[in-house]
């Protein structure tokens, strides 16, 4: 019935600082539950993309991410036989030995030390990652001590920018390029040629074998293929796959996180909801009573009171989400602690964080609003008509 | 027997307001305070009766029971037939919305609607369509003479104005009876006779029953009947213009 309809939103109208203190409150709550799931999604969104499809990736057997897997070299070079693997123009098969070494470098400002991840990087690394451009500077030559750095790591850390020198593994490094790889894990990285690092940091292995496969759904052959042979030990996933699972845990730490914090405040919130309905009810028994007399059930009453909480939680909710989306213009960099490095990731708002937070915010409206409602509903017509 | 269409004195008509030795008492605290002790009186249909009675006689009590927003404690009370003591919670409501038009002191009209949504709301009851219940409220608010205030809040009508806008909404389901509980209680003396004529002419020209709870002498002589009440008890009066001989009744005289 719009009439009820718009005597709920006008009698929000008719006390609009109750109303906005109100709201505000919720949006307040809305705002960090939005954020906390935006953040779990922007770093979803970042580590999924950095896959390419089509790729996959061998690692040891039992690697729960790049920094716990070893592959020798004779195991590389058997991998590469197999007949999935893409060939390029000369034959030689598509793919990338790579070596990830964790190290510690500086933050500019603050000094502050963090983990940065360096990937040695094979001649056809580049290739297998279309969404990795070298956006300033040049590709380092490979069998020289020069690096590119991820935008990222570029712009945060000490020594790392253009044309300037980094020191680690006990070696003088040059940078030579910046690359730019979208919103991805590799913007976090420094690239430079495999065997340099695996000298500098006295490796004698690989970390993974990334290869291009002939055909998408080779996938399970190459799996297969490599499973069979009882030397290699090696898990091999879809690159994208991969990257996936390595944002679990900090996805769902970041949620549980969120989510139990938004929960603590929302109590809070609906106690503000409440105070304020309870007043609302208060404020206007005489009219409760009157409606009443005019003929209106409890059921009628009850759906007025709990109408303009339900508003009064979707305007708290939506303000405290058009603040949130704000949010996506800003990127955090943080901890991953499923690799131990740095990773740079923005906030990400679906429609499904839309929906979730909205309806958050209209249940927070409903719980608080629900007991004065009901007290509404059956305060006795002659009562409520002498407070009038 | 027959059934009058203009206000009838007589009071032979069949009742359209049957009280039967109605009882009812509240309890504050402890103790149980009697408010109305077995009244029986019968009002008849088109007809237009005060209560009168000092503070805490009852009246306001009885024409709360009358109008089936109170309930008794013993006795019935049939309006048009229908013993609405029997009635469920719900049932009530509905007989309510159809059958009784509310004019309070305080006029209780919704102070963020307008004078038009105001006179609507009782329609919101009925199956009628928006366009239907905007005609009627227009119609209704016409008929008190306040066409040219429909978008008005209450806050800005005077308070003869917002009495009106009140009976309007009372008028507006066409509800045989209509109880006023001091409908000029808050008035000024020309407030206070427009009002009155307003609600003479409802009873004169349309036929409503008007049950009006009343302090005011002046309120009273419009009636056609006064009944008194003191301390919850019906007392003979012959305060109103003679006609309330017929409505005597054993039952009245203890």
């Amino acid at each position: 019935m719009a009439l009820l309809v718009s005597y709920s939103l006008r009698n929000l109208l008719a006390r609009r600082m109750t109303t906005a203190l109100t709201a505000g409150g919720m949006a307040l709550v809305v705002f960090v539950f939005a954020a906390a799931l935006m953040l779990a999604e922007g770093l979803r969104a970042t580590l999924v993309q950095t896959g390419t499809a089509g790729n996959a990736l061998a690692l040891r057997k039992g690697s729960k991410s790049e920094i716990e897997s070893v592959v020798d070299r004779g195991i590389a070079a058997l991998v590469e036989t197999r007949p999935e693997i893409a060939r390029d123009a000369d034959g030689s098969p598509l793919a990338a030995r790579e070596v990830v070494v964790l190290i510690n470098l500086a933050k500019r400002g603050t000094g502050e030390a963090s983990n940065v991840m360096l990937r040695g990087i094979g001649e056809k690394s580049l290739g297998l990652r279309p969404q990795v451009r070298l956006k300033s500077g040049r590709m380092p030559r490979f069998g020289s001590l020069e690096i590119i750095a991820g935008e990222g790591v570029a712009r945060r850390f000490k020594g790392a920018g253009l044309g300037e020198k980094l020191r680690f593994g006990m070696r003088q490094w040059t940078v030579v390029g910046i690359f730019d790889a979208g919103a991805t894990g590799f913007n976090s990285e420094i690239w430079g040629d495999v065997d340099q690092f695996m000298n500098a940091f006295r490796r004698n292995a690989y970390t993974l074998i990334l290869v291009r496969l002939a055909r998408e759904d080779a996938l399970a052959a190459f799996q297969a293929g490599l499973g069979a042979d009882p030397r290699l030990q090696l898990d091999v996933k879809a690159e994208t796959v991969f990257y996936a699972e390595q944002s679990e845990m900090m996805a769902k730490f970041l949620k549980i996180l969120g989510v139990s914090l938004t929960a603590i405040f929302s109590i809070g919130a609906m106690i503000g909801a409440m105070i304020t309905m309870h007043a609302a009810v208060a404020g206007r028994t005489g009219e409760i009573g009157t409606l009443r007399a005019l003929g209106f059930p409890r059921r009628s009453i009850l759906w007025a009171f709990v109408l303009e909480a339900l508003f009064l939680g979707l305007l708290g909710g939506s303000v405290g989400l058009l603040a949130a989306s704000g949010l996506q213009l800003f990127t955090i960099s943080t901890m991953n602690f499923q690799t131990f490095s740095e990773l740079a990731f923005g906030f990400a708002l679906t429609p499904g964080i839309v929906l979730l937070s909205l309806a958050f915010g209209t249940g927070m409206g409903l719980l608080g609003g629900l007991i004065p409602a009901l007290r509404a509903a059956r305060i006795k017509i002659v009562d409520a008509l002498r407070a009038a | 027997m027959s059934v009058p269409t203009a206000p009838a004195g007589d009071g032979s008509a069949s009742p359209a307001i049957d009280i039967r030795s109605v009882s009812k008492s509240y309890t504050r605290g402890q103790q149980i305070v009697p408010v109305l002790q077995d009244v029986s009186f019968h009002i008849a249909r088109g007809e237009f009766v005060a209560l009168m009675g000092p503070s805490g006689s009852g009246k306001s009590t009885l024409l709360n029971l009358i109008a089936g927003i109170d309930r008794v404690d013993s006795g019935s009370i049939l309006v048009g037939g229908v013993d609405i003591t029997t009635l469920s919670e719900s049932e009530l409501a509905r007989w309510r919305s159809r059958s009784i038009g509310f004019i309070f002191q305080f006029y209780n009209l919704i102070p963020v609607l307008s004078a038009l949504e105001n006179v609507e709301l009782p329609l919101l009851l009925t199956p009628l369509s928006a366009r239907e219940r905007r005609e009627h409220a227009k119609a209704a608010l016409a008929l008190v003479g306040l066409s040219d205030r429909l978008d008005h809040k209450p806050s800005e009508l005077s308070g003869g104005q917002q009495q009106r806008t009140a009976i309007a909404r009372a008028i507006v389901t066409d509800p045989d009876i209509l109880v006023a509980d001091e409908p000029t209680g808050d008035l000024d003396r020309v407030s206070a006779g427009e009002i009155l004529d307003l609600m003479a002419g409802l009873n004169a020209n349309l036929g409503k029953t008007i049950v009006m709870v009343t302090h005011d002498p002046r309120a009273a002589e419009r009636a056609h009947l006064v009944r008194s009440l003191e301390k919850g008890l019906l007392i003979d009066d012959n305060g109103g213009d003679g006609g309330g001989n017929g409505n005597a009744d054993p039952a009245l005289h203890p």
